[in-house]
């Protein structure tokens, strides 16, 4: 922390978000080149703020929508993990479970998990439950694919070495197989997490009664952009804590690997 | 016992035969769920039932368009938005590694904007643009950008130091050294950014098009799940699966292509 300090880029970067943020007030407030109803001065993102953190917008105050949105991702992401890292190990350990489970994957996997939404609506409706579904479609594939590639990295000699040992089944797949595929696997769960948020966004964007998305779509609706501001900041910073605190688990549950 | 590990690949017929049964197992459990009337036909139509709704909405209009025309009109927006990432990302990106000032001040405000999911940019694509072409572009441009920008940035940082070196010495300007060095060495990093910046823009495409727009795949997607039509739905995500795989299978072979190209 304290070494990047001293570094002359991290003044650089600290200097452009301090003359843009100065720009911004100068172009909104001052000369007005850009109008109010274009893109909100600081003033009125401030207002907003306050309205939605203390009052309440779109039905509940912000720290509301935050959580709900994130317990959805995080109900979706856990069902995905805990069906897909197991079917990517089975597929990567087995060549008869891949050849078996491929066909019906590769048909699913080239669409979109945005894709999945208005089938979700039709079948479960604009509550929870079609969001947490489309959300484990979106953590579903990279889940399986980075657990199946996790489990071909393994380097053939600890497996050989494994076998000619005659280590049984299950040791197996909790000494070698597991502990060998979790960087991979953690790889996909890091990717697919930011799937997860980008897809929530999406499907509280088009039909949703609370949530982040529903607070952007609000705001479109009422065309309040300080309040679209306010709901794209919070999106962005709840974004930038899940992938810090899988960062966080990912060190806890592979203490032997260095840590940067 | 069955073997476990990286090895023992199978032989031909054992691996059609169980290929054969899980594609069999799929669509079969599809069938009967939906046949046997469990869950109403509206919800769940048969595997059979969706292929005659993807043909008759290649034939017939359905909310203006048939399917090849809203395929059209969202692949000429598809187009112009990964077509302005590239044009503006592959030269950012280059210029940002190789001006270290440029780097140090873009690079901390790319940070921070990468972390807004492109489809959170669509209150305001609607907003400043329309539900016309400019919306959805401007969602499919924040999608497809940063991948762009990013392993143009990452190529011409990895560029062997000796090549640079021979350049400065023969006195390159800038503008040589990023055309004539970086830019060559860097092709096989921006071809791989290309791929992933194309996925991206793809779903971000779909994604814009199920909130702000009058026409195309996303619009075709939204209007069946307003009519409760579960086939039509089907129909238009296979028809964005296709699409989706096709950039993705061109764009592979002009990987493979230059790659082969340079003898790696």
């Amino acid at each position: 922390m304290l070494r990047s300090l001293a570094r002359p880029s991290t003044w650089a970067g600290v200097a452009t978000f301090v003359v843009l943020v100065v720009a911004w007030y100068v172009l909104t407030t001052f000369t007005q080149t850009i109008g109010s109803g274009r893109f909100p001065s600081p003033g009125e993102t401030w207002e907003a703020f306050e309205q939605i953190a203390l009052t309440g917008y779109a039905d509940a105050r912000l720290l509301a929508h935050v959580l709900h949105s994130v317990k959805l991702v995080l109900l979706g992401f856990a069902a995905a993990t805990l069906v897909g890292v197991p079917l990517g190990l089975a597929m990567g350990a087995s060549r008869s479970v891949e050849a078996f489970v491929n066909p019906a994957f590769l048909l699913i996997r080239p669409i979109p998990p945005l894709a999945w939404i208005p089938l979700a609506i039709v079948w479960l409706g604009l509550g929870d439950a079609a969001k947490v579904l489309i959300i484990w479609f979106a953590a579903f594939v990279p889940a399986v694919i980075n657990s199946y590639s996790g489990v071909r990295t393994i380097e053939p000699y600890l497996i050989e070495a494994a076998r000619m040992l005659g280590v049984p089944r299950r040791l197996f797949v909790r000494e070698v197989l597991i502990p060998g595929a979790l960087p991979m696997i953690f790889t996909g769960l890091r990717l697919s997490l930011q799937a997860c948020w980008t897809t929530l966004v999406a499907g509280e964007l088009i039909g949703a009664i609370a949530g982040l998305g529903h607070v952007l779509y609000q705001a479109s609706l009422d065309i309040f952009p300080a309040m679209i501001v306010v709901g794209m900041a919070a999106v962005a910073i709840t974004a930038a804590v899940m992938t810090v605190a899988l960062g966080f688990v990912e060190r806890r549950a592979m203490p032997w690997r260095s840590t940067r | 016992m069955i073997a476990f590990g990286a090895s023992g690949a199978l032989s031909f017929r054992r691996w059609l035969v169980l290929s054969l049964a899980g594609l069999i197992a799929f669509f079969g459990i599809w069938w009967i769920t939906a046949a046997s009337g469990a869950v109403p036909a509206q919800f769940l139509p048969t595997p059979l039932a969706v292929a005659e709704r993807f043909v008759t909405l290649t034939q017939s209009p359905f909310v203006g368009y048939t399917l090849q025309q809203h395929l059209a009109s969202s692949f000429g927006r598809f187009a112009l938005g990964f077509g302005l990432a590239v044009a503006i990302g592959v030269p950012l990106g280059l210029l940002m590694g190789w001006f270290r000032w440029l780097d140090a001040v873009a690079t901390p405000l790319f940070d921070a904007l990468r972390f807004i999911a492109p489809i959170a940019w669509v209150p305001f694509a609607a907003l400043w643009f329309g539900t016309g072409i400019g919306g959805p572009v401007l969602v499919i441009f924040s999608g497809a950008f940063p991948p762009c920008v990013i392993n143009a940035y990452r190529g011409a940082k990895y560029v062997e130091p000796r090549l640079i070196e021979a350049a400065q010495t023969l006195g390159a300007s800038h503008l040589r050294m990023i055309v004539e060095v970086l830019l060559p060495a860097s092709v096989p990093s921006i071809v791989a950014g290309l791929r992933i910046s194309a996925g991206l823009g793809w779903q971000s495409l779909v994604g814009a098009e199920l909130i702000v727009a009058s026409s195309g795949i996303g619009y075709l997607l939204v209007k069946g799940q307003s009519n409760i039509s579960t086939a039509t739905v089907m129909s238009g995500m296979i028809a964005i699966g296709i699409v989706g795989f096709t950039i993705d299978a061109l764009l592979r072979m002009l990987e493979r292509r230059i790659n082969r190209r340079r003898g790696r």
